[in-house]
């Protein structure tokens, strides 16, 4: 009889769909789960982004792209039980609609909630969302640029103390730094969160900087840390290798593999 | 063997690897000891090594010095690649020092030595390192651009650059590193064959799956054009070990 696999959750995976403008679509999504079962990813938590900046941008996505990109994410999760599970994405400036999506796509089996980089972090506009998720236990993963020094085309870009401005504000919910790898400076956002103890830090981005690891366990400690890959899953791969090497006791290794991703997504695994 | 082309080599060779330290953050353990032990833990066998800080001296000749001095005790699986500065005088005798030590390359950073990339002094540069057959390295960046010092405002090396270099000696080879995607493919369909066939570049900066960048190009730009970098000590090197396995 063969064992089951070791648990391993990619917290910041995403798709394409066929309305994101790109012929390749479906091989991208292919090449995803073939390299998830190569690196031995159990669970894919991902999002789609609306259209992919196809009909409106990545990161200001129109209500009708989010309502479209969350139903293709729902289509994958079913196409894939127990493998690909969903984020809700919203855009927080149309309010009403931010709402009506997270409770459809949480009532249909979603697990998290994804804002891009359609308004700040710390605006008051994000409250209403950041107080629902929380209502329902869902954790809600922020896109973030590792320190803000400066605004940048098409993004409303947040950092990580915009980020511990809105968790302040909602001390039960649960929120996710995104790709701490993703560009910027790591060091500011590790120090940041240092005594934010509601924010949990993901590990994806294209950043494979050596001394990133060991800060981040310096600052938030094995139990804030969660596993991913984001856009580069090669990168993730090798944090995760990276980890591995580093002398982690078992169970601090496996709370950022998957157990405190399972915890907070309220996954069986 | 010569491993080039491979996508895991046998023995494999990391052709972007550097010591010593970097003035913008810290590097953990830099050193030559600490480089040789990532090797061992990665399954590196050898690697080409420049230094860090000759990036920012102004006689780099220290800097080799230095260089040749650390990594004596771990010839030759180290394997000194000595900086050249083609605006600063003597910079002749350093291509023959590095002639004269072994070393298969040096490297040059127009950028940080303030000299144009795409002008004489890189050409005759680059027409030196060709008659002493060695090759030249170039480096389009240290770091990612979003996470730089704000005194850190060396340009990144462009297509452009990279185009005029390998056009100023029909025998001078480059190797590129730390390139994106677009640079590749830009500079590879924007040079004849017989130039191209001079060119390599390391993986260090090209992604994997799910946009298979890597995979793509070894397809379109040939798997032969490529080698195995992990800019260490900047970046882990299971990073370039994990997107060649995954683009095999």
């Amino acid at each position: 009889m063969t064992p089951a696999p070791r648990p391993l959750v990619d917290v910041h995976a995403h798709f394409l769909h066929e309305r994101c403008g790109r012929s390749d679509w479906a091989d991208r999504n292919l090449s995803r789960l073939a390299a998830g079962a190569r690196i031995g990813i159990t669970v894919h938590v991902a999002s789609i982004l609306g259209s992919w900046g196809h009909t409106s941008p990545v990161y200001f996505p129109s209500p009708a792209d989010v309502t479209a990109g969350n139903e293709a994410m729902r289509a994958l999760a079913r196409a894939h039980p127990g493998l690909v599970r969903g984020y809700v994405t919203v855009n927080p400036n149309y309010t009403d609609h931010a709402l009506g999506e997270i409770e459809r796509g949480l009532a249909a089996g979603m697990v998290g909630v994804k804002l891009a980089a359609s308004r700040r972090a710390s605006d008051a506009l994000l409250d209403p969302v950041a107080a629902l998720a929380a209502a329902h236990g869902a954790p809600l993963l922020q896109h973030i640029w590792q320190r803000r020094t400066r605004e940048v085309p098409n993004q409303e870009i947040s950092d990580a103390l915009d980020l511990a401005a809105l968790a302040a504000r909602h001390p039960d919910g649960r929120f996710l730094l995104a790709h701490i790898g993703g560009g910027g400076d790591w060091a500011h956002s590790l120090r940041a969160l240092q005594d934010v103890p509601n924010v949990w830090v993901d590990l994806s981005g294209s950043g494979v900087d050596r001394g990133m690891l060991e800060l981040c366990l310096e600052c938030v400690g094995a139990e804030r840390l969660v596993w991913g890959t984001d856009l580069t899953m090669d990168t993730g791969w090798a944090k995760l290798r990276a980890l591995e090497a580093m002398g982690l006791a078992d169970a601090a290794l496996e709370d950022i593999r998957w157990k405190t991703a399972a915890r907070l997504f309220r996954l069986s695994l | 063997m010569e491993d080039r082309g491979a996508a895991l080599p046998a023995e494999p060779v990391d052709h972007n690897a550097l010591v010593g330290p970097y003035p913008f953050r810290r590097l953990p353990d830099p050193t030559p000891e600490r480089l040789v032990a990532e090797m061992a833990r990665v399954g590196i066998a050898r690697a080409r090594v420049g230094h860090v800080p000759s990036i920012f001296y102004r006689d780099v000749a220290a800097g080799n010095d230095e260089l040749l001095a650390w990594l004596a005790p771990h010839r030759p699986r180290l394997v000194p690649v000595p900086a050249v500065n083609p605006a600063y005088p003597g910079w002749e005798r350093e291509l023959e020092r590095a002639r004269g030590e072994g070393c298969p390359a040096v490297r040059t950073y127009p950028a940080h030595y303030g000299f144009d990339p795409a002008g004489a002094q890189m050409r005759a540069l680059a027409a030196r390192c060709a008659e002493l057959d060695l090759e030249l390295v170039l480096t389009v960046r240290l770091e990612d651009g979003r996470q730089r010092h704000r005194l850190d405002t060396a340009a990144e090396l462009l297509g452009a650059d990279v185009r005029a270099t390998i056009r100023a000696h029909p025998a001078v080879r480059v190797l590129v590193t730390n390139a994106d995607r677009a640079l590749v493919e830009e500079t590879h369909f924007g040079a004849t064959p017989g130039e191209a066939a001079r060119l390599h570049w390391d993986v260090a900066w090209l992604w994997g799956p799910p946009d298979d960048q890597l995979a793509a190009l070894r397809r379109t730009v040939g798997a032969d054009r490529f080698v195995l970098g992990t800019h260490f000590p900047f970046r882990l090197p299971e990073a370039a070990l994990a997107r060649l396995a995954l683009a095999e």
